[in-house]
């Protein structure tokens, strides 16, 4: 446990202190694209790990807040009203959104967010009076929450970071309440739950809403951050990237997705660099995480790990001397 | 009056492209239990093909379009001998090993054939139209609903009157007990993701005279099977054919009606279906 706590004393202070090791606007930015998409799939990784239903329409909730906030602000309404708006709107999204899906589980689960997530890029595409269409909506400043120019990038990261704790926090104290184990016992045994008494649609509806409310976060810090939003942030592109965030990272781990996240915009970030095709890498990134390493990266390595120990020092031998075959190996 | 005539014959031709990529979907969906994301990049890709083959390789049109559909179907093949088979029994690691595939080819589309889309000219045979109740017809429209119709008429005499049939019948209301007969289920499914790859090849062809074929056409049309899939019923090869037609005149209806909310309108029956109906209006199981 303390070893758990000094690693975690270790990663905050380094988080806090990214802006002083690593150098240039630009690597800082890219640091705090990293913790928006945890955020983001943070919210993925309640459904995926803890609930066991996989939405592949995600950006459209993603995308949906960040689009609230940018028309409102457009419309000349303040940041506070904007956030307040974008919030409120989000989730009403993901209460319908949430409401048909949860019609089926599994495989119907994943077909009906799919859909439903296209359905709101086309929105996005094609309410041209609301969305501006293809030419998107632009926001014209950052706010300055107690006089922080969030101008500044490494301003910008604090917040962003700041969001992004409390964000973290709210997801390990929801996964370790007995409601989160109420949601794991929905993943695992939904039969003997719904014996047991609980409402098994109901805990999964309230896992909806949780995961689209850490997403409409992670949504209206895009907004910010990127100045601009667009249909393109609300294609299945970006919902199979959120996936494949949680996916590589490890599901049904908090840490597994900020990981995934890390990974994913780190790769999408230096690939776009050298290679104009990344979503033809996203694409062989994904099959071949899925065939060789399908239980993710993080808890895939710990796996690899233990047994490369198990490996270097064999257990001790059963009375009769060493394995034979083993014998060379110190 | 005309326009609401034109209109509902463009519905009904395209209510038929969707049938012939809604069909191997569901075929797929109810014997697999697979939902294949990468069903939109073989219509698609069948597009392109067929393009290729029919403008650039000069090949008469209804050639072009076997040709794409036999191109599109041992990709097909390729995909469920390679990867799905490995990973059978992990329904979660199969969705998105399909999703995968579909940016790959989605990317590869845009690297070999560019952004610009590819306008195909229609068959000579096929140009024009005729006039009759007052109202004018593309012939090449009323030949995608006879194609559609001979298409679904072929897959209702295989499905319902052969042993391949009664074979792929049973492995869909049980797979279990269908190994258990000695049917070989796995060699049907083979033949089944072919044969909805083929399907979803030849719709990209027949499409492309009236659609154009362009870089995003897989993520256009992957909803729409979806929806449609989730309107009829997985498996269900009646359940496809009417939710084709029915998103058909949704969807030209809609964009004529609401052109800024078409598709905000394709959700209304989907949502109806699903609130009073969530297995599809006929589908026997909830999937």
């Amino acid at each position: 446990m303390t070893a758990t706590r000094a690693a975690l004393v270790v990663a905050l202070a380094a988080l806090a202190a990214v802006p002083w090791w690593v150098q240039g606007d630009y690597y800082i930015s890219v640091a705090s694209q990293i913790l928006i998409y945890a955020i983001f799939a943070l919210g993925v990784d309640v459904l995926i790990g803890y609930a066991g239903l996989v939405s592949l329409g995600h950006a459209g909730l993603f995308g949906l807040a960040g689009y609230a906030a940018a028309v409102a602000l457009a419309g000349g309404s303040g940041h506070f009203g904007a956030v307040a708006l974008a919030l409120a709107v989000a989730l009403l999204g993901t209460a319908v959104f949430a409401a048909l899906s949860l019609r089926a589980t599994g495989i119907g689960f994943i077909m009906i967010t799919l859909a439903l997530g296209q359905i709101l890029w086309g929105l996005a595409y094609r309410w041209v009076s609301l969305t501006n269409g293809d030419n998107g909506v632009g926001v014209a400043t950052r706010p300055m929450p107690f006089g922080l120019d969030l101008e500044v990038a490494s301003h910008f990261y604090f917040a962003t970071l700041a969001v992004f704790l409390l964000a973290l926090s709210g997801a390990w104290v929801f996964v370790h309440s007995p409601f989160g184990a109420s949601l794991k016992g929905t993943r695992d045994q939904p039969r003997r739950m719904t014996a047991l008494g609980y409402n098994v649609w109901l805990i999964r509806y309230f896992a909806c809403l949780f995961s689209g409310l850490l997403t409409a976060v992670a949504g209206i810090l895009f907004v910010y951050y990127t100045k601009f939003i667009s249909p393109p942030t609300l294609v299945l592109t970006s919902s199979a990237e959120a996936v494949l965030m949680v996916i590589s990272g490890g599901s049904g781990t908090l840490l597994g997705p900020i990981v995934g996240a890390a990974l994913v915009v780190i790769v999408k970030n230096v690939a776009s660099a050298y290679i104009e095709r990344w979503n033809m890498l996203l694409g062989a990134i994904f099959v071949a995480i899925v065939v060789f390493m399908p239980e993710g990266l993080v808890p895939g390595s710990v796996r690899l790990a233990q047994w490369a120990l198990k490996a270097i020092r064999p257990p001790p031998a059963p009375a009769g001397g060493s394995p034979p075959g083993r014998a060379g190996v110190p | 009056m005309s326009l609401w005539g034109i209109l509902a014959i463009n519905s009904v031709a395209f209510g038929g492209l969707l049938f012939l990529l809604s069909a191997g979907f569901s075929l797929i969906f109810g014997l697999m239990r697979i939902p294949n994301l990468t069903h939109g990049s073989m219509f698609m890709l069948g597009g392109y093909v067929g393009a290729s083959l029919y403008m650039t390789w000069h090949l008469p049109f209804w050639l072009a379009a076997l040709g794409s559909a036999a191109v599109v179907a041992a990709f097909g093949g390729v995909i469920e001998r390679l990867l799905l088979r490995r990973l059978s029994g992990s329904i979660l690691a199969q969705v998105l090993v399909t999703l995968g595939i579909s940016f790959i080819v989605a990317d590869f589309c845009l690297l070999t054939w560019t952004g610009d889309p590819i306008s195909v000219t229609t068959p000579p045979a096929l140009a024009g139209g005729v006039r009759a109740f007052g109202l004018f017809f593309t012939i090449y429209r009323i030949a995608i609903i006879l194609v559609a119709c001979a298409v679904a008429a072929l897959l209702w005499v295989l499905l319902d009157k052969t042993r391949l049939g009664a074979m792929i019948r049973a492995g869909v209301d049980d797979p279990e007990m269908a190994r258990v007969v000695g049917i070989r289920v796995s060699r049907l499914f083979t033949i089944v993701f072919c044969l909805g790859a083929a399907l979803a090849g030849f719709g990209g062809i027949m499409g492309a005279p009236v659609l154009t074929v362009y870089p995003g056409l897989d993520t256009d049309m992957l909803p729409l099977a979806l929806v449609i899939v989730i309107l009829g019923g997985a498996g269900s090869l009646l359940g496809s054919l009417v939710g084709s037609f029915l998103i058909g005149f949704v969807y030209n209806f809609g964009q004529a009606m609401f052109p800024e909310l078409a598709y905000f309108v394709l959700f209304l029956p989907m949502v109806l279906v699903l609130a009073l109906r969530p297995q599809g209006l006929f589908g026997r199981h909830a999937s």
